[in-house]
């Protein structure tokens, strides 16, 4: 399974304008993994999702996506709902666009909002919804095309750390009802060894894959997995790793 | 009532200036063709009434069609740069050198376009030229004012032109384009009076010819009450399209 991966960034190098250049990328994703990106900001996290999404393309390297269209879903930093449209033909947008009939696309977007605990609040627009609800529609928008790539940039950061904690147990749960391979991006080291199977860190310097370390324990996680020692330990070694790859003045 | 309760002020300051004038012009015996005290304007309103009332209608009406004529040429012109980068820079500026021109310069030629006998024609397309610009520079900034991540939804799922403009960029140009609206309508009154103005012949029977025509006969009281429908007319236009406003953000949000 591991061996052709489902999305992969081979010596992958980004140049901006006035900036040192990220990379070379190295970032190896197979079916069905889920994989947390740390590092600091500034390393190059965003733009290796971006990358792996297509809507950036390299100075230098490849990338290997997923082979059939429409099969890679992405969540942004902020739930990104369009205001003038309710939490349905939100979700049935990516349907939509991808020519899927109006009426279909209205009945897969009311199953993936039923998915994510929101089947009663189809007909809500954006601002009436919580913090955590936004968010939840703007997961069920990226699984409504049924993913085999979902990737997920710093999605719930802006979120209470319980409402956080919510949404990754969703996260998990929608995960092994329909096994999906995830790249996550997040900044909190325990959130980054709770929610993935395997943490990859990024060098603040260059954005290079740094330390790439496999999380023990099943997906989804067992009732009372932050207090076992196997997860405390893997939470120390994260947060080693991450730091070593921090910029000396850190 | 809180919005009887906030208009009161304004009322109150209207009513105690409009006392000052009328004692100040009874007490000074201010000269009736320099200036006349309030309750001769109100005379004349009442007498000159139906004239004034059919010339406001005329005005409106010339406003009225200079704004949908501003709105689509308008939005329509923002919309086609906003498919092509080129485009915008091939039409931005011309779009501020019509803007930056003073109708009132251009109204001769315009006049000479349209002839004499359709003088009316002539205020409508000026008054159309003073509303393009706020409509045109509303509908682009709000064309290109769509949330970032959402353009890059749209690029992920590869949606066609025609779905980004019709399902993102439109729906985020909306209050743009309405705010724009509400600014021209205001300039279509006023380019409408300048051009009549200009225009100078009784043809188009608006307020302009009005203020124009009681001011030479020296009848200072029906031009204040001329003045007086227009800036009544003013606003009811602003009422008009801020409660459109209100109501489309209203039911979107």
């Amino acid at each position: 399974m591991a061996d052709t991966p489902l999305a992969r960034l081979t010596g992958a190098v980004v140049r901006y304008p006035g900036r040192a250049a990220l990379g070379p990328i190295d970032l190896a994703v197979a079916t069905s993994e889920i994989v947390a990106l740390v590092g600091a900001s500034g390393a190059g996290k965003s733009t290796a999702l971006r990358m792996l999404a297509g809507l950036e393309t390299p100075a230098q390297g490849s990338i290997t996506r997923p082979e059939t269209t429409n099969s890679t879903g992405f969540v942004f930093q902020s739930a990104t709902l369009m205001p003038w449209a309710d939490a349905r033909t939100n979700v049935a947008l990516p349907l939509e666009l991808s020519g899927v009939p109006a009426a279909e696309a209205r009945r897969r977007a009311d199953e993936a909002l039923t998915a994510v605990g929101l089947g009663d609040r189809t007909t809500a627009r954006p601002r009436q919804l919580s913090g955590g609800m936004a968010m939840r529609v703007s997961l069920a928008r990226a699984l409504s095309i049924q993913p085999d790539l979902l990737l997920l940039d710093e999605p719930f950061a802006a979120l209470d750390s319980i409402t956080r904690r919510g949404l990754i147990e969703d996260l998990h749960r929608l995960w092994s009802a329909r096994p999906f391979a995830a790249v996550f991006v997040t900044h909190d080291v325990e959130e980054a060894a709770y929610l993935a199977s395997r943490v990859v860190v990024l060098s603040a310097a260059d954005g290079r894959a740094v330390a790439d370390l496999p999380m023990p324990g099943p997906l989804p996680r067992p009732a009372d997995w932050r207090r076992d020692p196997a997860f405390r330990e893997a939470v120390e070694d994260v947060a080693q790793a991450l730091a070593a790859a921090m910029p000396e003045a850190a | 009532m809180n919005r009887v309760l906030s208009a009161l002020p304004g009322l109150i300051l209207t009513a105690l200036l409009l006392a000052i004038w009328e004692v100040a012009c009874r007490a000074l015996a201010v000269p009736v063709y320099f200036l006349p005290p309030p309750s001769a304007v109100a005379i004349a309103l009442v007498e000159n009434g139906p004239v004034l009332a059919a010339s406001a209608l005329q005005t409106f009406w010339m406003a009225f069609q200079a704004l949908m004529v501003a709105t689509v040429l308008g939005g329509g012109l923002a919309i086609a740069v906003s498919l092509s980068r080129p485009a915008e820079q091939a039409v931005a500026p011309l779009a501020v050198a019509l803007q930056v021109t003073p109708v009132v310069a251009i109204a001769p030629l315009v006049l000479i376009w349209a002839g004499l006998d359709h003088a009316d024609r002539a205020v409508i397309a000026l008054a159309a030229a003073v509303a393009f610009f706020p409509i045109f520079s509303g509908v682009l900034t709000g064309l290109k004012s769509a949330d970032p991540d959402l353009e890059r939804l749209f690029d992920l799922h590869g949606a066609t032109r025609l779905q980004r403009l019709t399902r993102l960029r439109l729906p985020s140009a909306l209050p743009f384009a309405l705010e724009g609206i509400r600014v021209a309508a205001g300039l279509s009154v006023v380019g409408a009076v300048v051009a009549e103005f200009v225009s100078g012949s009784g043809a188009t029977q608006g307020l302009a010819w009005r203020l124009l025509e009681a001011g030479n006969r020296l009848r200072t009281a029906e031009l204040l009450a001329a003045l007086v429908c227009l800036s009544v007319l003013g606003l009811l236009l602003n009422a008009a399209t801020t409660a459109i406003q209100r109501r489309v953000i209203a039911s979107r949000a």
